[in-house]
Order: C-alpha cells, then structure tokens, then sequence
C-alpha cells in the first residue's frame, strides 16, 4: 500500500483515540478507511473544514470523531438523519454529513432516513453497505445477500424467513425530494476513483442549496464475511455488486434550483414577539359592580354547537377583568360523545383550588339532558338557568333560585341563533351580579372572531337585560 | 396589566417564546397535540423553527441535534411518545445536552385513555431511559405555572446541560387561567461547547460514548456531583398552612389543585390541615418534609393519580416513624374534593 499524505480534514494524530494515534482502528482491508479518506479529502477540496458537522452513527464507523478535525456528533443507532435535521434547522450555513452504516440506515434508522429524504433536508448521507452488521460481530443486515451466512443466518439468508435484501438506492429513487443519488463499490481502483467523485458531488450538491443526496458505498467486511481482504474485493465485484448495481440513480443537482427547506418567515424582535403573543386579546381592566362576589362555581352545560365552552371562556375573561381569579375547564374525551358539552367556570377573589366542581353553585342549563344531569348537584342557595326555548320542564329543586329565558328564541330574533349562550350569561350576570354585565360589552371586541358580530351581540345583552328587568 | 386567558398547554409556548426558545420538534398525542398547534403558530409566525417530526423518536434525536448546535429547543408529549424517547433522553443527559420537554401525562398502561394520571412519575422522575442519569422535573398546577416554568425551564437546561421536563397532566393542560405576557424577553446565548459550523467550535465534540471505562466512571462521578449541585441549589416547594397542620397533603399539579380546596374544606371543620406542594419533584423536597415531620404527631397524606409512585419518595424523606396514608386513582379518574376530604375525616377518626 502506499501511504499516501493524510488530508487536512482528519487529525494529524488521532489523540482522542487514547493509543495506537497514527492509525485508525478500523480492521485490514476495511471499506470505512477508505470511504472517509475519501470524505476527507473531498472536504479538504472543497474548503469546508469548518463548516462540517460529521454524524457518526452507532457501528463500526461510531469513532468517526478520532479522525475528522472537524465538529463531530455521535448519535444513536439510526437516528442521525434525525439528528442531522436537528442541525440543519439550526445552522444555516453547516455542512451536514451523516456517515451511516447498513444496519444504522437501512434496519433501525429506516424511518428516520426516509423521512429526512423525504422532507429533502440540505444533508448529504454517505451509506456504507457491508451487506453485515460490523461492530457486533457479524450478524445480518437488511443488506445482506440471499444464502449469505452470518452469525444469525448460520445456514444463509432465506427469503421465506429474512426477507430480500434492500436495495437503498432503489428505495430512495421512488421519492422525488432527493437531488442526487448513486451507488458506487470500493471493490476496485477504478471503482475507489467514481467513489471519490461521487462522494465530492454529494457535497457538493449541499453547498449549492441543492437539496438531500444519498451516496451508497459497497465497502468491504473482510473480518465478518470471513475473507481476506483480497478476496473480499473479488467477492464484492462478482457477487455483491450484481445484487447491488453500481450507478448513478440520480442527478439533478445542475437542473434544480436552490431551494430553502427552513421556510422561515423573518425573526420577530422582542416588541413584536409579544404583540404576536398578545394577539388582540389582551383583556381590558373593569372595575366590576363594586364588592367582590363569594366564589362562583359555575357549571355551563348543553348541546355541542350552543357555545358552551364559549359562554365559559366570556364568563372566565369578565372575571379576570375585574381582579378575579378565574379558571376553565371544559367537559372532556367521552364526556363529549353524544354531542353534549359542559364547562366548569370558578371566579374567586382568592386563589382557586380545584378547578373541578362537584358541587356548582351556578348551574347554566341550555338544554333538557344538562338540567336532567346536574340539577341535583347544584349547591341548596345556588341558582339555576334555564333556556326556556329548550327545556319545557320545571326545576324540581326548591331550596334553589330558579331563573327561565327563551335563549334561543331572544338570539334567534337577531339572527344570531349561536349568541343563545350569551343570553343565558347575561341572565346570570344581571340577577346574581356577580360580575358586571358592563365587563361583558368591553370584553366582547377582544373576544368574538368576527367583527361585525360585537355589535349583534351587544343588542342581544341590551334585549336580555331588558328581559330580566320585566321578569 | 396584559393579561389574556389561555389553555396551560398553550400557555407552554407563550413561556418558551418568552423563555428564549427558537426550535419545536413533536408528534401529536393527545392530550398534548394543544402545544403543538400553539407552537406551529407561534414558533412559525415568530421566524423560529417548528417541524413535525415522524415519530417521538425522531423528535428527540432532533432535539439532540439541535441542542448540539446550540440552540433552545423543546418537545412536548404524553406517556406513550415520552416512552419511545427514553433511549434519546438517555444520550442526551450521556453528551450533556440542554432541553426542554413537557410531558402532559394521560391514563396508562399501553394505550390507556387521555384522561389525565399522573403515573409517569417514575419514568420521568428516576430516569426513564437507560444508566445512572437525572432530569430536573417541574411539577406546575397552574395555567400561569405553565407559563413560568416553561420560561424559565431553558435557562436551567442551559445552566446545567440537562434536560428539563416539565411534568403536567391533562386536566392542567385544559385548564384556561390568566396569563400575562408582559414579562422580560430571555435569551439563550453562544455556548462555548457547542457545534457552530465554525472555526471557533470545530473542535467540539458532542457524544455520549467512552469506551474506557476508567473514563466512563469518571463521566459518571462529574454526571453525579452535578446532579448533587442539582439537589442544593434548586429545589422548589410550595408550603400551604403548614406550622400548625396536624394534617399535611403531600400532592402536585391536579391533585394539589384538589387538595388545596380539600384542605379549606377541612380547616372549616376545624381540622388543622395543610399542603407541602413540590414544585420540583427532582429535586425533590425530602429535607423540608423531613423537618416537617420531625416534631412527630403529624400525618401525611400523599394524594397521587397513581399507585403512590411519590409516596414511595415521601416515605423515604419522613422516615418510618410518621403516619403516611396514600390516597390514590388510577386510569384517568380524578378525586372530588368531597371525597378527599371524606375519607380523611374517616382515617382521622380511625387514628383516634
Ligand atoms: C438501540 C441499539 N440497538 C442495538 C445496538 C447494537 N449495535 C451496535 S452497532 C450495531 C450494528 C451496526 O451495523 P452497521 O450499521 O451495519 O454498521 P457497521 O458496524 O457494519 O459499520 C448494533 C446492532 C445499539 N447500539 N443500540
Ligand atoms: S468489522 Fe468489518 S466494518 Fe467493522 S471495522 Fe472490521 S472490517 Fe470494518
């Protein structure tokens, strides 16, 4: 062999290999040695040793770092790609490589190496097939050939029980995001020479903004395939590389533009992060009707679609605008089968502590099934709503106050049918006075999606106001 | 004031935009989808990184990544996905990496239900994933607790190049309270180990691999006393009317919720009752339980949506010697306040 000059992108000495620094650990003969001269001498011509970032994988190459002086990230087993796009989404201007064996790529990391090629993540993937899985001890791979023995197809690989052997290449040519794939053999001189060119491409492809590339390198294994290192090359020329064509699957890389696969709109500064997170729902302060109420444990509850959860969250807002303590929980999971929703609103001048109640002293029944439910639960002295549109019944409760609104009536006489929810809290805001219905009108601008509705809204709270006076 | 109602898990992202963080990578579960929706919003709208990864496993080895090139990121999910995130939990506490995930904890075991329990515990509080390493876990019972902690999780991940979780259930993640979003702007800053793509860090190595095991021990004894730095300097409790209580609840996130309306309940028939509230549960609070149960003659009641996983932890603080009653639901069940305060007028009684 000749020993040829180490390239720039790999230390001079491997120091952190702790022994032996002039060498790398690889066995004789092995395919890893050569693939990542390769690499480094590719980084080393295209002037990027310090942009790349090199992902070393869980095998025989999880060493990577001893030899190339540049940033290094061992990763676990298959997830490279994963942690690759981690990278990629954070530094604009690396050069990612993911450096993966055929056990990491093609078995357990197969999820994640589809879905980076898939997204077309800016990275360039140098796939070692060894047909074996290197590092512990030579057991199959889903690269492994057909009658192939391992340490765990001792009689040879079978399609009945293992399968066929995955062509990578073939797989990632049915995507379309991938700019540039190709499968080249370390198995001769001639083969080693379209490797370097191939490897180069790869790279070079990322540096343009081109988009995802995958090189598949056939590398010998001579210590688990039980050969020497001369006949391992033989075997790969005549047998291996029949499975596994040597070719250029792809190459787009002149024909495609640049592309961006961050997407990322301009970087908010600190002034307009907070007006983004703000929205137009920040709350305005009310006083209020004056005293602060005993704590208000209210219980909303109805048919999905009446805006149960909605009256909630305006009773909840009126409350934090006058200095309560608020909190909402809605009716959650099976709760929600049958098409029926509650919510369970508290209001407190202190601090809440359960924001669940078994024991409402508010119930606000929209429909027949809500009061069927909770009329019993209601706390002796408490109230209760009733959408008299709906529920025909009478509240059989006497140690209860009772109030009755036709709701859905009221809101649909202003053609808003969905603003029934906004009656009923009104009915409560107007009888209990536990909140002013004053907080209610200021809150609505902040609250209500569409516009043209906070005026609707506000004639349906002047109706039901009206309403409560002449009941 | 800028106060705005919001779910706890929307609360999530509001504190890790405001906490400095710029990256999100999840997998929708519920009951923890909210914070992705929240963060697909906001990281986007706000010129941050959100991405959808492909699994929970591929989320936090996009983390790993992430974290390697310094960035503040996060994932949030709940039991099942946080289980597939063991092994990369595991290598990110080996490479020493900081982040932020949120476990909003639903019914297990398998597939369970999305009713809230609170039966991660161990897994996220002892470990979870493989070897001897620690999380700082964060226990809020608030909307507003979700807000903050999340705030300030990346700082401490950054602090300490841990991971940070914060440890919530799905009632807390429903829950709507106020928040208000007027607080400081944090920020993450250059981190001298990290990987930049640049000269400056070439030499940066992230990995969580020694193969000397004289080197591994002595990875190890670093992991260790850090994480005993952990234990002095950030533990965090809340004390309810504890000095005088003959009762103390011992709970977090929704179960300390329902004991803080179960304690008032009992006060109102004269039982002197309180609350030790771990607002860390690693590290945990053991030394101040300890000092509440040396006078002797106290109860402890450790009110959990698990098999009493904390319980084991609260014994372990208190000694053999204290009554420690364990009060527990399973399977997405949540305790009325009535019940809790029932059956301990029941077990007082018994006691007596
Ligand atoms: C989760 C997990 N499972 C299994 C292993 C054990 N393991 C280490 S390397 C390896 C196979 C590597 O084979 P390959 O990717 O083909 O790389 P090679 O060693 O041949 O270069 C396995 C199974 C591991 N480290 N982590
Ligand atoms: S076991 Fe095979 S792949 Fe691993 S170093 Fe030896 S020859 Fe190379």
């Amino acid at each position: 062999m000749i020993k040829h000059q180490k390239p720039e992108a790999f230390y001079d000495t491997f120091e952190r290999k702790g022994h032996d620094e002039k060498v790398t650990h690889y066995c004789p003969g092995c395919g890893h040695g050569t693939a990542q001269k390769l690499i480094a001498e590719a980084i080393d011509l295209l002037g990027i040793q310090d942009r790349v970032i090199f992902h070393s994988p869980v095998g025989c190459s999880v060493f990577s770092y001893y030899y190339y002086d540049t940033g290094n990230i061992q990763c676990s087993h298959g997830r490279a790609p994963a942690v690759a796009t981690g990278v990629r989404r954070t530094l604009d201007d690396a050069i990612v490589i993911s450096y993966q064996g055929d056990g990491d790529l093609a078995g357990i990391g197969l999820a994640e190496i589809m879905h980076a090629a898939n997204r077309g993540e800016q990275i360039t993937v140098f796939f070692i097939n060894n047909a074996i899985y290197g590092m512990t001890g030579g057991q199959m791979a889903p690269t492994t050939l057909l009658g192939q023995k391992t340490a765990t197809t001792p009689l040879g690989r079978t399609h009945g029980r293992d399968g066929e052997p995955m062509g990578m290449c073939e797989i990632m040519e049915a995507l379309t995001s991938p700019v540039f794939i190709e499968r080249v053999s370390l198995s001769t001189a001639a083969g080693v020479m379209k490797a370097r060119k191939a490897i180069r491409k790869g790279l070079e492809s990322q540096i343009q903004h081109k988009g995802f590339s995958f090189v598949e390198i056939l590398s010998p294994c001579p210590i688990n395939w039980k050969m020497t290192p001369v006949s391992a090359r033989k075997w790969m020329k005549e047998t291996l590389e029949k499975r596994y064509p040597v070719k250029t699957f792809r190459d787009q890389i002149t024909e495609r533009p640049e592309i961006d696969t961050h997407q990322r709109l301009p970087w908010l500064n600190d002034e307009e992060l907070i007006e983004l997170l703000q929205g137009n729902e920040v709350l305005p302060v009310c006083s209020g009707s004056g005293e602060a109420p005993e704590e208000q444990r209210i219980k909303i509850a109805g048919f999905g679609g009446q805006g149960v959860l909605s009256a909630g969250v305006l009773l909840a807002k009126c409350g934090i605008s006058e200095g309560l303590e608020a909190t909402w929980l809605p009716s959650y999971g099976p709760e929600m089968r049958g098409g029926h929703a509650n919510a369970t609103v508290l209001l407190s001048p202190d601090r809440i502590g359960s924001p669940v109640v078994d024991d409402p002293n508010v119930l606000i029944a929209m429909n027949g099934p809500s009061l069927d439910l909770f009329e019993d639960t209601v706390a002796p002295g408490g109230w209760i709503f009733v959408n008299s549109s709906i529920i025909s019944r009478e509240v059989r409760r006497k140690d209860v106050h009772v109030f009755k609104i036709p709701a859905s009536d009221i809101a649909k006489e202003h053609r808003l049918l969905a603003a029934a929810n906004v009656v009923m809290i009104t009915a409560y805001m107007v009888n209990t006075k536990a909140v002013s219905v004053e907080t209610l009108r200021s809150i609505l601008p902040v609250s209500v999606k569409k516009q043209e509705y906070v005026q609707t809204n506000i004639k349906i709270i002047e109706q039901t106001i009206a309403y409560c006076r002449d009941a | 004031m800028s106060k705005r109602l919001m779910k706890g898990n929307e609360a999530i992202i509001h504190g890790a935009l405001t906490g400095g963080a710029t990256h999100f990578f999840g997998y929708p579960i519920t009951p923890a989808s909210e914070i992705a929706h929240a963060a697909a919003q906001y990281f986007t709208l706000a010129g941050r990184t959100f991405l959808q990864a492909e699994s929970e496993v591929s989320s936090i080895n996009m983390l790993y990544g992430a974290a390697s090139a310094g960035a503040r990121v996060m994932t949030a999910s709940s039991g099942p996905g946080i289980a597939l995130m063991a092994e990369g939990l595991s290598y990110m506490a080996g490479a020493e990496l900081p982040c932020v995930v949120v476990d909003v904890q639903r019914a297990g075991p398998g597939l369970g239900n999305i009713w809230p329990e609170q039966s991660d515990y161990n897994m996220v509080i002892k470990g979870g994933g493989h070897g001897n390493y620690r999380n700082i876990v964060l226990a809020p019972n608030s909307a507003l607790e979700m807000f903050e902690f999340t705030r300030t999780a990346f700082a401490l991940a950054d602090a300490y190049r841990m991971t940070v979780f914060i440890l919530s259930d799905a009632y807390i993640g429903q829950m709507m309270e106020a928040i208000d979003i007027s607080g400081e702007m944090l920020k993450g800053e250059r981190k001298p180990w990290a990987l930049y793509g640049d000269r400056n860090s070439r030499n940066n190595l992230i990995t969580s691999i020694l193969m000397n095991p004289e080197l591994q021990q002595r990875h190890n004894e670093k992991l260790q006393h850090k994480y005993r730095e952990v234990e002095k300097q950030c533990i965090s409790f809340e004390q309810v009317l504890t000095e005088d209580a003959e009762v103390i609840f011992v709970a977090f996130g929704i179960s300390s919720r329902i004991c803080m309306s179960a304690l008032r309940a009992l006060r109102a028939r004269g039982i002197r009752a309180g609350m030790l509230r771990p607002k860390t549960l690693y590290p945990f609070p053991g030394e101040a339980l300890a000092s509440l149960a040396a006078g002797g003659g106290r109860t402890f009641i450790v009110v959990e949506l698990n098999d009493g996983m904390m319980a084991d932890d609260v014994r372990l603080a208190v000694g053999s010697e204290p009554m420690l009653l364990r009060y527990n639901w399973l399977g997405g069940v949540v305790p009325t306040v009535d019940e809790i305060v029932q059956r301990t007028l029941q077990d007082l009684q018994k006691e007596a």
